[in-house]
Parts: structure tokens; sequence; C-alpha cells
């Protein structure tokens, strides 16, 4: 049934050549990843209800078949705490290009990391893990491991980063659950592997963790060209 | 695929030997072993005719003994024709060195080669190679015998893509006096593959550590080559090339921009615990620590030094390359003050790297390095000798090598590559520690052993 709503939603999007964050982030709900509660609506109505009813601030990002990088059009608005400042940040994304409709999701907190997977050409998939955001091409910390991953490569990959203390925790300041980075990273490895024939590579970027858990914030998932 | 008869052949036919061209590859082929190898070498060339006073077989059918193995030095575009005769004959195997296939262009050609062996099981190394160098059984390297410097017979397997690259690393090896157990340059490796040397030298009992010199893996190749590594008994080592990033520029997510396909190759490596060598001087320095141990540590060096600028190089190099030196447990500091002679007791330097001085007897430093190899916090020893000192003495090789063996903790030495100092490098080398050239060659060593399996 679960691989059934993977499999839906690949053939949905083979024709865009990848998978929309909404739909992606379904996918990662589907084999039991945890992802923010969120809402998927054009209207102002609706959006303001799920503000009201959040616990805190939410995130605003335009879904649109032709933002591929949210970033760079900003398209994603983070903390989002009143009905006016909703209001206005819904109506620009809407007028960006290709805006289909807007996801609201409550704002997660925590250390930012990206969690990565890409079929490489020698080795097939591979996973790569590590201090996450919009700068990761920049500080480019991180670790790459064939998968499937085992936990001790999770183990590894974490203690080969420079900021391997921010993962673990330092100066008062808590960490990363390892148990719940360590069952999502080698739950993901296993997911990669099953669709390493559809997949060509996934961006989990950012994916908040904080001392309870891993929460992923934005998925792209690229498809093979057919 | 058997390939006992390509590597070790009682008789080979080398195809392609002229009459006119004295430096044809397959003359130089013949000549070296028939002259110098026990494998009993037949010539042929479809035209006939006489060589060194010799009658050239038409084909390698008219042979009446059993061919172990074939060189084929002919055109390319008979080399297809001359892989059915082999095969019709029953050869074992061949080594195709002619060139002329998808290296230029001609994948077609190749891929007929490919099938005609692939449905006849016929194993082949090449094209477009040099082959084989297997020490006391045959050499089919097209390079005159007095123009190259072949290492002596030893315990590393060495396959390579490349054959000058082969060659060259041969030089290496000889000059740090590493032996070959067997060296194959595949070239195109249209039939045998690494996966395939990977096997055979992880079964071949000559054969103690294994290498590569890889430019890059088919399709999928990389996890069947990992994986066998994996497996395999013995510690392996791999020097990549091709290491731009050339092809990531178009790349639409981050993940694909992070992980290019060296970062891949190379973070995959250290995954599985395959040696990956930076360059060429480091791949000499991991054979030769790695077939003296094949087991990996943790790299807590802990270096004896009779200089002290030797012994800052030496730390120098090891923050480096990521080796620790860790401090030396106090008890004993404490045990090697208490047996040092008198003469250097005040003069001597108790931390890591521990100085010695020039003063210093073989006693002192046969003393330190078993009680080094003792303290909870080193796995391994680096022993600087600069053998000027007065009181150090020929033996110093032989005498450090017994301590190591009862200690059971890794040596590695640092001796001036000099005829002079022959005795004591061979006092090392003779009993299975292995000798750098240099202070930052004993530290590549060191590394070697930290990026091997630990024990």
């Amino acid at each position: 049934m679960l691989d059934k709503t993977v499999k839906k939603i690949i053939e949905k999007s083979k024709s865009l050549g990848w998978i929309l964050e909404p739909d992606a982030k379904a996918l990662m709900k589907s084999r039991g990843f945890d992802i923010p509660d969120s809402i998927l609506t054009s209207s102002f109505k609706e959006a303001d209800q799920f503000l009201t009813h959040s616990k805190g601030p939410v995130v605003a990002k335009a879904v649109s078949k032709k933002i591929l990088h949210k970033t760079e059009h900003q398209a994603v608005v983070t903390g989002i705490f009143s009905s006016d400042h909703l209001k206005n940040e819904m109506e620009r994304l809407q007028k960006l290009v290709g805006c289909e409709n807007i996801l609201v999701e409550e704002m997660v907190q925590g250390i930012e990391i990206i969690i990565g997977a890409k079929n490489d050409f020698q080795f097939g998939p591979v996973i790569v893990f590590g201090i996450g955001g919009t700068s990761v091409e920049i500080y480019n910390d991180t670790a790459v491991r064939m998968a499937p991953l085992s936990p001790d490569d999770v183990l590894s990959m974490v203690n080969s980063l420079k900021a391997k203390e921010i993962i673990s925790g330092y100066r008062g300041k808590t960490g990363v659950n390892m148990e719940a980075l360590t069952h999502l990273l080698v739950n993901f490895s296993q997911f990669v592997m099953e669709h390493e024939n559809d997949i060509e590579s996934i961006d989990l970027n950012p994916v908040m963790c904080t001392k309870d858990q891993c929460v992923i914030v934005d998925a792209r998932i690229m498809l093979q060209p057919s | 695929m058997n390939l006992k008869y390509l590597f070790r052949p009682s008789t080979m036919a080398v195809i392609g030997v002229s009459t006119s061209q004295d430096n044809h590859p397959a003359n130089v082929i013949y000549n070296k072993n028939h002259l110098r190898y026990p494998v009993k070498t037949f010539p042929v060339n479809p035209k006939g005719g006489i060589f060194s006073r010799e009658t050239l077989y038409q084909t390698v059918e008219d042979i009446q003994e059993k061919i172990d193995m074939a060189v084929i030095a002919v055109r390319s575009e008979f080399v297809p024709g001359v892989v059915e005769q082999c095969i019709q004959k029953g050869v074992g195997g061949a080594v195709i060195i002619s060139g002329g296939f998808a290296e230029s262009g001609n994948l077609r050609l190749q891929q007929r080669v490919v099938d005609i062996a692939k449905e006849a099981s016929f194993p082949f190394v090449g094209p477009n190679c040099l082959g084989i160098y297997a020490p006391d059984y045959v050499d089919t390297f097209f390079l005159p015998g007095e123009r190259i410097i072949h290492p002596d017979k030893g315990n590393v397997g060495f396959v390579s893509q490349s054959g000058g690259v082969l060659v060259d690393q041969m030089v290496k090896f000889a000059g740090q006096g590493i032996g070959i157990s067997l060296a194959v340059s595949i070239g195109n490796k249209a039939c045998i593959r690494e996966t395939d040397m990977l096997d055979w030298l992880d079964q071949d009992l000559a054969t103690k550590v294994i290498a590569f010199y890889v430019e890059g893996f088919e399709k999928g190749e990389g996890r069947q080559f990992i994986k066998k590594a994996e497996q395999c008994s013995k510690p392996v080592i791999i020097l990549k090339a091709g290491k731009s990033k050339k092809g990531i520029e178009a790349v639409s997510s981050h993940t694909a921009s992070l992980a290019g396909d060296y970062r891949v190759f190379s973070e995959i490596m250290k995954q599985y615990c395959v040696a990956e060598a930076d360059n060429e001087y480091e791949l000499t320095s991991f054979c030769e620590a790695l077939s003296c141990y094949p087991k990996g540590i943790n790299g807590n060096i802990g270096i004896i030094t009779l200089s002290g600028g030797h012994g800052v190089i030496a730390a120098d190099a090891c923050e480096r390359h990521g080796v620790s030196i860790p401090g030396i447990e106090p008890a004993t500091i404490g045990i090697i003050k208490e047996k040092l002679s008198p003469e250097i007791r005040n003069i001597v330097s108790l931390e890591n790297p521990l100085d010695l001085t020039g003063s210093s007897t073989d006693c002192d430093i046969v003393t330190s390095a078993r009680h080094l190899s003792r303290d909870n916090n080193i796995d391994c020893i680096m022993a600087l000798l600069i053998p000027y000192s007065p009181g150090i003495s020929t033996d110093i090789g032989a005498k450090l090598s017994l301590v190591a063996r009862n200690e059971g903790k890794p040596m590695i030495a640092y001796v001036p590559n000099e005829d002079k100092y022959r005795i004591i490098i061979e006092g090392f080398e003779l009993n299975n520690i292995p000798v750098a050239s240099s202070v930052e060659g004993a530290v590549l060593m060191a590394k070697a052993l930290m990026r091997c399996r630990p024990c």
C-alpha cells in the first residue's frame, strides 16, 4: 500500500523530471519519516486558519513546476506570526512564475543538516550527510558513503565532519538525537536502494534535528531521465 | 574464467613475430622469454619465414604442443581471426598487445573480439596493453629487458590500467626494495578487469598486498569492486587518476554537486578500508608497509629519534597526514629513564618524539623501543635511525626487528637509502619491518596502516 503511494507519485512526476515539494514530502511521510504539519492551499482563509491553530510561526512556500531552487526565487518566507504578514507574502508568492499553490507549514527549529542521495555512475546509490542550509556548497562539510548505510556508517559520517560537535552538542548546547538521526539515515538509504532505477538524486535540505527528533523541512527529488 | 594459464604458463606462442623489424613488440617479447624465462616460447607469423635461425609457425594451430598462453601482437584487424585460431587450438588465454581498438574509437572491432572470446570462455588481457610480468614465469612487456628495471620477486600484486604507469611504478618499487608477485597492465580491460584481478590475487599464495592504478570504472563496476575488496583477505591499495571536477558543473541538486565523481570514489574507498594513495610515492610506501602489516592501526605513533630535528620533521609530517603522536604514559617514561645509559640519561628528551640524542647506543634504542611498545597510548613505533652516531652498530636493524616481533606492535623505520647502510636496512627488511628512505616516507607508511582495516 505504502509502496503504491511512492510509485504513484513517481509516475505522475516523470514528465516534469522532478517531484514537487508537497509530493516529495508525502512520499517521505509514507516511509515513516517526520515532516512538519502543513496545508497546501491557494486560499488565504485556509492558510490563516492554519496559522491560528499552529503552535508557533509558520513558513509559506510557493509550489511551482518552474521553481526548482526556491531560495533563488525568494519563494520561501519563514517566521510568519501574523495574518497580515501571511496575507502580504501569499499575494507576493502567488505572483511568482508558475505558482500553483502555497505550502504553509509549521516552522520547525533545530540544527540544520542535509541528507542527500545520488545515483553514482560507478557506485550506484550513495548518501551524503552534513551540515545543511542554503550555504551547504560553500561550507561543504559533508560525508559521503555508499548505500545502504549501517548504523556504524552513520557514526563514522558524523565523526568525519569538521562540525561534529554541532551534532553531538557543545558549550552547553544540546546536540542531535543520534537514534533518530541513525534511524532516518539508515532507512532513507534503504529507500534509495529500492528506487535506484527511478531516482537520480535527492536533497533533504534542511532536515531540522533536535535532541528529540529529525524533521524533513524541504525535500527535492530529481528523477532519472526516462 | 580460469586465469592459471595466463599467469603461470609453461608454453607460450608469440603471434606477430616479424622477420624484418627487430624492434617489433612481438620480437622483443619472444626474445626475452625464449632466452631468459622458463616458459617454452614459439614464434608465429602468418607469412612464415625464418627468425633467429628458427622457423616461424604460420598459425598457432601448427604448433604440436599444447599452448597455455598466446601473446597477440598483430594489426588490430587481424586480431579477431587470431583469437579464433587460439580458441580452436585450445589455448588457455591471451595477452592482446595490439592497439587500435576502443582507445582509438574502434569499439565495434573490440566488441567483436570480446564476443568471440566470451562464447568460448577464453580469457584475455588487453587489448592495448603491456600485459603480464610474472617473475620466474613470463614477461610480456614489449620493452627490452636491458631498458627496464625489474623489481625482485616479492609479495605485491600490482594491476594498472596504464602500461606506462606500471613500468614507472616498477622502477619505484625496485628503488625501495619492494618485490612483485605479479604485475599486469590491463589496458582497455575488454575482458579481464580489476574485479577479476582482485579475485585472482586474493587467491594467489605469493601475493600479500594488492595494488591498483585505476582511471575509472564502468557503470556499477565500482560497487562490484568494493564488495570484492571488502571480502578480500589481503590489504587493497588504490591510486586513482582523473580526479578533476569535470562533468559536474551542470548538476541540479546540492547533493550531486557536493558528491562529485572523485569525492564519491575516495570516500567509498575509505568506508570500505581500501587504502587510497594520493600519489605514486604514497603508493610505494603503502605497498611496503601493508606487505609487512596487513592489519590496520588507529594511528598513535611513538617516535624514537637520535636527532631533535628529525623528530620535529616527523611530527610536522604526522600532523599533515592525520597521524597522531600521543603523550607517553609516566610509567613508561620512568622505566625508560631508569634503563638508559647514565651518559645520556640527563640529556635525552623523554617525550614523544623520544629524542635519544647522537650519544645513544644500540642498547638505549632497543630499551626505548621495547618499553614504548608496551605503552597503552602507542600502537605503532617509528624509529628514525640516522646511523652516523658512533654508538650505533650495524646490528641495530636486526635487533629492533626482534623487539617488534616480541612486543607485537608494528614498527616502521627510517634509514637513509645508501649502500653503506645496506646491512641495517636488510636487518629490518629481511625481518619484515618496512624501511622508508625519508622521514616523510615513514609517516606515509603509518598513514597506510591507518587506512587499512583495524585489527
